[in-house]
């Protein structure tokens, strides 16, 4: 197909709390099948911008057009509940993973296809987020709470897996993960990438997310200050002295 | 004591602390998902006792279809009260809500009081359950048997429903982070409509059996029964259910022991449920089973 194929569409969008602007015109564009990231300093609204598009936001304008499918008619989804999100097919891995600490991971995991009524479906996807995160599994009947900062993530990335999302939202997964974790987490990014999965990925560790990333977005307080291939970027003198360190 | 005396004294206290763990249960569960003391609880169970009252009397139903109709007319007003006087009041400040609690429990005392009167009415005993079983020179009376063995499936009913049920799965995780519970898909609305219906259901139970163990209905029946309740869920750890079985199960052996003990206390009856919430909150303010909570009531 030669026509891009827009799965998520931000217009002109603007996020307010109480006075402060926290995003201001923002537009951005997710193609089918892509990985998107979004990268900017701490503070820089990006944030509010996937928290937007998760209906957790309630001061903002603009718009939001989402496709679930090849060939579905993008609707606008500003507005909708955050509940209903996860059954037009968008997961959100929240920043600091929230992951509810006094229930189980199982637990968490089967929170995570609330929506879902396929037994079969949610037991093969559980089985699937198990093979993704083994150490998971080893401690599928332990708390939450008791796991340590990279197993959360993984529960945080393996409960979004859960809603069986189209497009998944991952905000800041590699945030004070020690290195080789990080290294871990982006692989594991990449093989849900490959199963045919759009990912948007919020991070701060811009070299990382500029490398698995088809297209990107720098975002410097509240607007998009450069955009282009992950390549592109990288390979870009202002964003090498910016976030890249030189 | 006698050994026979003190077997009665068990009984009563484990009804006691049945009958309070019952109420102390919805208070915890409501505090658990909205961070709001439900002042209009003790008015529930109220409504639940006086609708079997008029089941048994008005309509003539046997006792069990009074039972459960009044059961599910208590809920079905509990989810009533919460969509009317809470719900809107989801995003104002907690004192609002508060404010509406104890508005909603004047209002449901003063309706009844117009609607039923304020003259007490006795209510009629099936009489297998005021017989008594006898070994030796032991009598119980039947009903205080009855009672603990039916919170008892009440209690087992709801910890299925919390832990083995998807919207049992729901209201834990809304006790800790409502944002992402919605994020889930959860339809946070429905399941704290459902868990009024729950608390609402169990308060009446309880009101049920507290007019089958002292005979007759009046507006003002459950706030004594209410408030201790809400006692007994601090002690225990509010937002915790098993804390709150606990927590009434405590207060009904402290109250029932310390009369039977020492007889001439028995016009501080009502005071030893304050004592030892006193004595918890000094000692314990987040309860026997609490977590630490970041606010307090
Ligand atoms: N709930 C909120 N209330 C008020 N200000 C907020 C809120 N959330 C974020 N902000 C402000 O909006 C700006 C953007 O925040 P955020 O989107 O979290 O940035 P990022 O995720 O890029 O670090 C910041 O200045 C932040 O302080
Ligand atoms: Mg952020």
């Amino acid at each position: 197909m030669s026509t891009p194929d827009i799965m998520l569409e931000i217009k002109d969008l603007y996020v307010n709390y109480g006075g402060i602007c926290a995003v201001q015109g923002v537009n951005l564009s997710i193609q089918r099948g892509s990985i998107v990231t979004l990268v900017g300093a701490n503070g820089a609204g990006k944030s509010s911008i996937i928290r937007s598009i998760a209906g957790l936001n309630r001061q903002v304008t603009g718009d939001i057009l989402f496709s679930r499918k090849q060939g579905d008619k993008p609707e606008s989804i500003l507005g909708l509940k955050p509940e209903n999100m996860v059954r037009r097919g968008i997961s959100l891995s929240p920043e600091g993973r929230r992951i509810l600490p006094h229930l189980t991971v199982r637990e968490n995991l089967l929170l995570g296809a609330y929506s879902r009524n396929d037994r079969a479906g949610i037991q093969r996807d559980m089985e699937r987020v198990y093979e993704l995160f083994p150490r998971l599994e080893e401690r599928s009947w332990q708390k939450g709470g008791t796991l340590s900062g990279g197993e959360q993530q993984m529960l945080a990335v393996g409960r979004a897996l859960m809603g069986q999302p189209d497009l998944i939202m991952l905000d800041e997964p590699s945030l004070g993960l020690a290195p080789l974790l990080v290294k871990e987490i982006f692989a594991i990014i990449e093989r849900i990438h490959q199963t045919g999965v759009t990912v948007l990925l919020v991070e701060q560790n811009a070299y990382a997310a500029l490398n698995v990333a088809d297209y990107a977005y720098i975002l410097e307080v509240g607007r998009i200050a450069l955009e282009g291939t992950g390549k592109e970027l990288l390979a870009n003198p202002q964003v090498r002295a910016a976030y890249l360190g030189g | 004591m006698s050994l026979e005396m003190f077997f009665q004294h068990f009984f009563n206290a484990l009804t006691l602390g049945s009958l309070y763990a019952l109420i102390a249960i919805g208070y915890t569960m409501v505090y658990g998902v909205l961070r709001l003391i439900n002042f209009a609880h003790g008015d529930i169970l109220m409504v639940g006792a006086y609708f079997v009252f008029f089941g048994t009397f008005a309509f003539g139903w046997p006792w069990g279809v009074s039972a459960i109709a009044a059961v599910c007319g208590a809920s079905l007003l509990g989810v009533l009260v919460e969509r009317v006087a809470y719900r809107p009041l989801r995003e104002a400040p907690r004192i609002s809500a508060l404010i509406s609690a104890i508005a909603v429990s004047f209002f449901i005392e003063s309706l009844a009081v117009v609607v039923f009167t304020g003259q007490p009415r006795p209510v009629l005993q099936p009489d297998w359950l005021i017989s008594e079983w006898q070994w030796g020179r032991v009598h119980i009376l039947k009903l205080t048997a009855f009672v603990p063995v039916m919170t008892a499936v009440l209690v087992a009913a709801l910890l299925y429903i919390l832990y083995r049920t998807k919207p049992g799965l729901a209201m834990r995780a809304i006790s800790k982070d409502i944002e992402t519970t919605r994020l889930m898909g959860v339809r946070v609305d429905n399941i704290i409509a459902f868990t009024f219906a729950v608390g609402s259901a169990l308060a009446a139970a309880s009101g049920i059996m507290w007019a089958l163990r002292y005979p007759q209905v009046h507006p003002y029946m459950g706030i004594m029964p209410g408030l201790k309740a809400f006692v007994a869920a601090v002690v225990g750890g509010i937002g915790s259910v098993q804390g709150a079985v606990i927590g009434g199960v405590i207060l009904g052996f402290v109250e029932i022991m310390s009369i039977a003990f020492f007889p001439e206390l028995s016009g501080y009856r009502d005071a030893f449920a304050f004592i030892i919430l006193v004595l918890v909150l000094v000692f314990k303010p987040t309860g026997l089973l609490g977590e630490n909570l970041k606010e307090k009531i």
